[in-house]
């Protein structure tokens, strides 16, 4: 039983850390700042998650400690990588050529 | 009234995490927990309660259920689609930013739509305003703030609509 559950636990930990190191792939391999913030912010939530649930298989006793960390994570990820994508686009950090459209108008007079 | 249960509400949840991340119920740690929770409640006079604006009724539940169950299959669809784009030599990426239209009234139901929106690969809710969502997306599809909308708001918003309005 003890050994199912590493098997399973390490199965997880090595697709939590592929979809991590897919993350820092994408955060060399895009051109701006905003898809650099898509893929290396944001693309990691799913490899840090299956990375926690990995240790819980390893260690069922930690849980809940693990479960309250993934759920901190939900909230606060999408927060910050709003804000830097915010106060990026307010200072007008320069956009990748490839960039098709942007419908986000600063309102004048906004400092840049 | 309103305000205090509010305050109230933040402090039960500030104390819950803290025993729960401690895993201990000793005195000196439900001590600290106590202080610490109402004081950072008290700095917060307009307190905050996530099941505020919750439509606590059987359909309430009910699509919250479905909520996390459809969220936790575009976190891991949209997953995989990234790493395509990742690991794809051409870097097939068409970035923009769209502006998309949301239905819901309530704050914590706008709230949600944008972090789920933010959550889920490829997409990042760079500003709300209003009913308007400002929308970064790495392979624009459509321009038109219709057909943005269905692909990245409505799949989402079918559940929110249910558990907040």
């Amino acid at each position: 039983m003890k050994t199912l559950l590493d098997v399973i636990g390490a199965l997880f930990l090595v697709a939590g850390t592929s979809f991590l190191f897919l993350g820092g792939l994408g955060l060399i391999r895009m051109p701006d700042l905003f898809n650099r913030i898509q893929s290396g912010t944001k693309a990691t939530t799913l490899g840090t998650i299956l990375t926690l649930i990995g240790a819980t298989f390893l260690r069922p006793e930690w849980g809940i400690k693990l479960s309250l960390i993934g759920l901190f994570l939900l909230f606060t990820n999408p927060l910050s990588s709003q804000v830097l994508a915010r106060a990026a686009h307010r200072i007008g950090v320069e956009k990748s050529a490839k960039t098709k459209v942007d419908l986000l108008v600063e309102p004048p007079g906004d400092p840049r | 009234m309103r305000k205090f249960g509010n305050q109230t509400a933040l402090f039960v949840t500030l104390f819950l995490f803290w025993v729960l991340i401690n895993g201990s119920l000793s005195l000196g740690t439900l001590l600290v927990g106590v202080v610490v929770s109402s004081a950072i409640a008290a700095m917060l006079p307009g307190g905050w309660d996530p099941l505020r604006e919750f439509h606590a009724t059987p359909a309430g539940f009910s699509a919250a259920y479905h909520f996390l169950i459809y969220f936790i299959k575009e976190l891991i669809r949209s997953n995989i689609r990234m790493a395509g784009v990742v690991l794809s030599p051409r870097l097939p990426i068409n970035p923009g930013i769209v502006k998309v239209h949301t239905k819901l009234k309530s704050k914590m139901g706008r709230l949600l739509l944008a972090n789920s929106i933010t959550l889920t690969p490829g997409t990042l809710t760079v500003m709300l305003e209003e009913e308007w969502l400002y929308v970064h997306w790495v392979t624009v599809e459509s321009t038109d703030i219709e057909a943005a909308t269905a692909h990245i708001v409505a799949g989402f918003e079918k559940y929110l609509e249910v558990m907040y309005g």
